[in-house]
């Protein structure tokens, strides 16, 4: 179990190499999308692990808030593309 | 620890070192907001890891999603011309970085011995459950024992967002968002909105509580506003400013009636604790995601009527 | 880790969805590396990950404590999956409209 939390951790430091390199401004959207689903599974991996329930609690905030955020960046993003 | 942990625990230490560094480091202001609410994310993993659910759960909610969107709003009132002009490092990094060099080994003499410290304090919370109100240890601290220093963050956020609320320039026109987007929100702020109550009904007996709730609350909020499904909210309506004061306003009313009723400021009377509590954290929820709100998506229109 | 009520095979069974959903993970950020436009790279992460994650709740159901654990590690995977969609589209139409093709962008919204 602990070695599949580390290579959930390993699949997101890799991912973070194209977040950083872009080259397109999606691209780097992509890291909300990648850290939230894999630090969702991360979360109930360890709430598995340590036995401790509230870290389910805190995957689904996780799972709920990477979803509201990339949402959000979007529609930002596209205001500042309009506006110029 | 075994080879394993240090494995886990050497990854979670590299993907923070990276995430910070890239954070200061990349080119334009919106990548760091992006790598800035995945360090977010990030904390939250490491909170996890060392066995607090209770600041997981607070910095997925405020330190990622929350900063992050306040982050964005600002970002969103930033003229093009100061978004591209910093140099990311010039003369001033040398004594910015002696300072921060500073404060850490400061901070370090502070954190190298608490994983050795037997607190005094963790016993007499303990002793004291059964008197709080509430099955669960911190809830009992910010809420029972030390609610001064709640109702004070309270206070504080009102002062935050009064002070925004002078500054605040008014938002540049959004596009019209795609039918898709606008019916995602629909279905994600009901969740929100769920979520938000269930972290709040959770914090009686588990971690969550009013700040985690609220924020959920608002984030709910914000995606409708940005999608264009709700209109304009600004300070000139009652039921915001009623939202907004009334967190402060009940739990101060709560305060002064324990002083009257003999039990001391904030005491709450015996066997009241529990109800008073819950009172005092659905109206907080309510202030705490109305200002958060406010804070990203205000409007300032009553300054041009 | 609550060991006691499970089966042995339930356990055996519950190692190969999660393997397989780590599978899906490395597969994902493989994507995510080698694929050659954003595109194919947002259906790598969108995609493959939501998929690993279900496996990985399946794993871990397998083994769960209480059905309260699995309701929610359900309500999780639930909100991934939609998540997961949702934004495949909206970022592959904000990454078409930042390239400038706004004609195909109209047919498609």
């Amino acid at each position: 179990m602990i070695i599949l939390a580390t290579v959930l951790l390993l699949t997101v430091l890799f991912g973070l190499w194209r977040v950083l390199r872009g080259p397109t401004a999606a691209d780097r959207l992509l890291a909300i999308q990648l850290f939230g689903t894999t630090g969702a599974a991360f979360l109930l991996v360890l709430a598995m692990l340590v036995d401790i329930r509230a870290l389910r609690d805190a995957a689904l905030v996780i799972a709920l808030l990477a979803a509201v955020l990339s949402a959000a960046l979007v529609q930002y993003l596209r205001r500042q593309e309009k506006s110029n | 620890m075994s080879l394993h942990e240090w494995m886990l625990d050497g990854t979670l230490g590299l993907l923070v070192l990276i995430l910070a560094v890239a954070v200061l480091h990349v080119r334009s202001l919106y990548i760091s907001i992006v790598l800035f609410i995945a360090f977010g994310l990030l904390l939250a993993l490491i909170w996890a890891r060392l066995g607090a659910p209770d600041l997981a759960l607070a910095e997925a909610a405020i330190g990622a999603g929350l900063t992050g969107t306040l982050l964005l709003a600002a970002y969103g009132r930033v003229s093009e011309r100061r978004r591209k002009a910093e140099e990311p490092l010039d003369w001033h990094a040398g004594p910015a970085l002696l300072l921060s060099l500073i404060i850490a080994v400061i901070l370090m003499r502070a954190v190298w011995p608490l994983p050795d410290l037997d607190s005094a304090l963790v016993p007499a919370v303990a002793d004291q459950m059964a008197q709080s109100g509430v099955g669960h240890p911190v809830t009992a601290v910010l809420l029972s024992f030390r609610a001064w220093d709640t109702l004070l963050e309270l206070l504080v956020l009102l002062l935050a967002f009064m002070a925004v609320r002078q500054l605040l320039p008014s938002l540049p026109r959004q596009p019209e968002a795609w039918p898709l987007l606008q019916a995602w929100s629909r279905l994600l702020a009901p969740l929100s909105v769920l979520i938000g109550g269930y972290l709040l009904w959770r914090g009686s007996a588990d971690p969550g509580g009013a700040f985690q709730a609220g924020a959920l609350l608002a984030a709910g909020a914000i995606l409708l506003r940005l999608t264009g499904l709700l209109p304009a909210l600004g300070w000139h309506h009652f039921w915001i400013r009623a939202l907004i004061l009334g967190g402060c306003m009940v739990f101060l009313a709560i305060g002064v009636a324990g002083y009257w009723l003999g039990t001391g400021f904030l005491g709450y009377a015996d066997g009241w604790a529990g109800p008073l509590i819950l009172l005092i954290e659905v109206f907080a929820t309510l202030s705490i995601a109305t200002t958060l709100t406010l804070l990203v998506i205000g409007e300032t229109r009553e300054v041009r009527e | 880790m609550g060991m006691t009520v499970i089966t042995p095979l339930l356990y055996w069974l519950s190692w190969i969805f999660l393997l397989l959903s780590a599978g899906f993970f490395i597969a994902g950020t493989v994507g995510m590396l080698r694929f050659p436009d954003i595109y194919s790279r947002l259906h790598a992460v969108t995609k493959a990950d939501t998929l690993g994650l279900g496996l990985l709740v399946i794993g871990l159901s397998l083994r769960a404590d209480d059905l309260y654990s699995v309701g929610i590690m359900i309500l999780i995977w639930l909100l991934v999956m939609g998540s997961g969609a949702t934004a495949c589209q909206l970022l592959a139409r904000y990454g078409r409209e930042s390239e400038g093709d706004t004609e195909a962008d109209d047919v498609a919204s």
